[in-house]
């Protein structure tokens, strides 16, 4: 989509007063991928006993100083240049000042005034196909905060600093989307991307991608309204569901004659709604300064350099890349590149294949992306499991495929050796030859086949000759029936013409 | 720049710093005093300097991304005026 045409049709919401638009812009925290903390040493797994994997510079004990982790830096850094960012090799920590049980310092170090990363961009696509670009305002490092548990006990809420001090990217959009399906695929987008990189492992049941959810409407052509934001949303139909609900109230309340009020709010995942976190008149009045417990964070274009070498290619040049050269269509170059472990897959299936055939990539290219969308992803499927757990490899897929594509195997027995290798995880030329399943395509036991067929069945033969072409199908199958589905079905298409005709 | 004790209640309170309402119109006065003293460094011509971003020169050293420190939860919790089953226990802060 151009922009153009998609603002011939924007999406609105209906209200009683004609029509809406909404505009909403995107926080998303994303949990670095590391092994250790942002400022310590320790752990940062998920799903450790609560307070296992907090240092004393984590509980904020007095006197402990902050020592910054070099990977969370380097794999910001490679975020930004994924998105094609300004990279600031001169950036500062700030403190972020407020108090909550699970922030035990008083403050969370994040960069508010010089991040790491400035200005970038990233193109989602719709599900119309049709693309547009969001643009990226920031990307700044931060700390993560612990975790409060408030249904353990009547009273009391229990706090576990595990992931206190763990390294966030929060990845701020410019107000750039205007429908809650661009905001799906915005945040879709962005994880893969992040994934991609492995600078975040994208799981959001875990919580290590959550959004805060920036929303405002307004009337064609109007100035951006007031806007309220909505934390910690934790799934892509969490984030969507609370762009819509959120713009529906701020309609209602300002066709009621009310005025939107510019606050912090929490979305129920139940109710699918939003509702004001009372009491936080103060929330915003985080009276930052620059931390006096850290020196500027500075490095050079060597490191820049090194970051960028280490980046994989991105999916946007890889479905490029598959259209063009490997002649896929959108579908299948969207599918195969939707994970970067099923793309590696498929490239090494692809390359084995046609170096089994002595072919060129893009002339088996179809062959290969067909049967790994079709064939093994519905197998994958059907067992539960990931294409890095597939009891068949790419190497002997590419062997299976190259059977078919030589004429050994016919498409049904194809499927037939690829289910024998899903069970037993053996070579498709080993099931091949234990099971006899090779395709016949010698024409004299098909012609034996084929006249034993016909001497079974006088009237049809006679009926067929009498002008009833639709016969010759029985005959097909027939054949096929007696040759145990192992007959090269073009043979016996041609010498089965013959021999009625004849 | 000034402050009047309606700030100065709203500081103590975003700081969670206790002050009694006899102490307001004494710490107005300090804190307006501190901010003159402040003021006077905008007498200084600042053209082309650049801001300070530390009293220190230099900037961060980088630590390798290695676990080398947790595994201390006794440690961790042991100031805690209420710990329970490994966590830290701090009066219901939800509605």
């Amino acid at each position: 989509m151009s922009d153009a045409e998609s603002a011939t049709k924007p999406f609105t919401i209906k209200g009683a007063t004609g029509d809406w638009e909404i505009v909403v812009g995107l926080e998303v925290h994303a949990q670095v991928t590391a092994q250790a903390k942002l400022f310590s040493g320790a752990s940062t797994e998920f799903g450790a006993e609560p307070n296992a994997q907090v240092s004393l510079v984590d509980a904020a004990m007095p006197g402990m100083l902050p020592v910054i982790n070099g990977e969370c830096v380097r794999q910001a850094v490679r975020t930004g240049l994924a998105i094609n960012a300004q990279i600031n090799k001169w950036s500062r920590f700030d403190r972020k000042n407020y108090f909550y049980p699970d922030l035990p310092q008083g403050y969370q170090i994040s960069q508010l005034y010089h991040p790491i990363v400035g200005e970038g961009s990233l193109e989602i696509t719709l599900d119309d196909g049709t693309t547009k670009t969001i643009g990226i305002e920031r990307i700044h490092l931060e700390q993560d905060a612990g975790k409060s548990v408030h249904d353990l006990h009547p009273s009391m809420s229990y706090v576990d600093l595990n992931r206190s001090g763990c390294a966030l990217m929060e990845i701020v959009s410019r107000p750039d989307i205007r429908s809650p399906a661009e905001a799906g695929a915005y945040v879709a987008a962005l994880r893969q991307l992040l994934r991609y990189v492995g600078s975040c492992d994208g799981n959001m049941d875990e919580g290590s991608m959550r959004a805060d959810v920036n929303v405002s409407v307004r009337k064609a052509g109007q100035p951006f309204g007031t806007r309220t934001e909505t934390k910690n949303v934790n799934s892509v139909r969490f984030i969507m569901a609370a762009v819509e609900h959120e713009a529906k109230r701020q309609v209602d309340v300002l066709e009621s004659g009310g005025s939107i009020v510019q606050e912090t709010r929490l979305f129920d995942p139940n109710s699918g709604t939003t509702r004001s976190m009372r009491g936080k008149e103060d929330a915003h009045d985080y009276r930052y300064f620059p931390d006096p417990d850290l020196l500027p964070l500075v490095f050079d274009e060597a490191f820049i350099d090194q970051c960028r070498a280490s980046l994989p290619e991105l999916p946007a040049a890889k479905r490029a890349r598959y259209q063009a050269d490997l002649g896929l269509s959108p579908y299948l170059a969207g599918v195969l590149t939707a994970e970067k472990e099923t793309a590696d897959w498929f490239e090494t299936a692809l390359a084995a294949t046609a170096a089994k055939l002595g072919k060129g990539q893009a002339e088996v290219s179809l062959r290969v992306a067909n049967f790994v969308s079709g064939d093994l992803f519905g197998a994958l499927k059907r067992l539960g499991k990931d294409i890095g757990e597939s009891p068949v490899g790419p190497d002997a897929l590419a062997e299976l495929l190259a059977l078919g594509a030589d004429g050994t195997l016919s498409g049904p027995l194809m499927k037939q050796v690829f289910e024998a290798m899903l069970e037993t995880g053996e070579r498709a030329g080993a099931i091949v030859e234990q099971r006899g399943l090779k395709q016949v395509s010698d024409t004299g036991a098909i012609d034996a086949a084929i006249q034993t067929v016909l001497d079974a069945n006088p009237d049809k033969v006679a009926e067929y000759r009498g002008g009833k072409d639709k016969l010759f199908g029985f005959f097909v199958g027939q054949v096929m029936r007696a040759m145990a589905g192992k007959a090269a079905p073009g043979v016996v298409n041609d010498r089965l013409k013959a021999l009625l005709d004849g | 720049m000034s402050v009047d004790s309606e700030t100065v209640r709203k500081i103590a309170r975003l700081a969670r710093i206790a002050v009694t309402e006899d102490e307001v119109p004494g710490l107005t006065e300090q804190l307006n005093g501190i901010l003159g003293w402040i003021e006077q460094l905008g007498e200084v011509d600042t053209k082309g300097v650049e801001p300070m971003a530390s009293v220190m020169p230099g900037h961060l050293r980088w630590r390798a991304d290695a676990v080398t420190d947790g595994g201390i939860p006794d440690k961790v919790l042991a100031n805690a005026p209420e710990a329970t089953s490994g966590f830290f226990a701090v009066p219901k802060v939800i509605e």
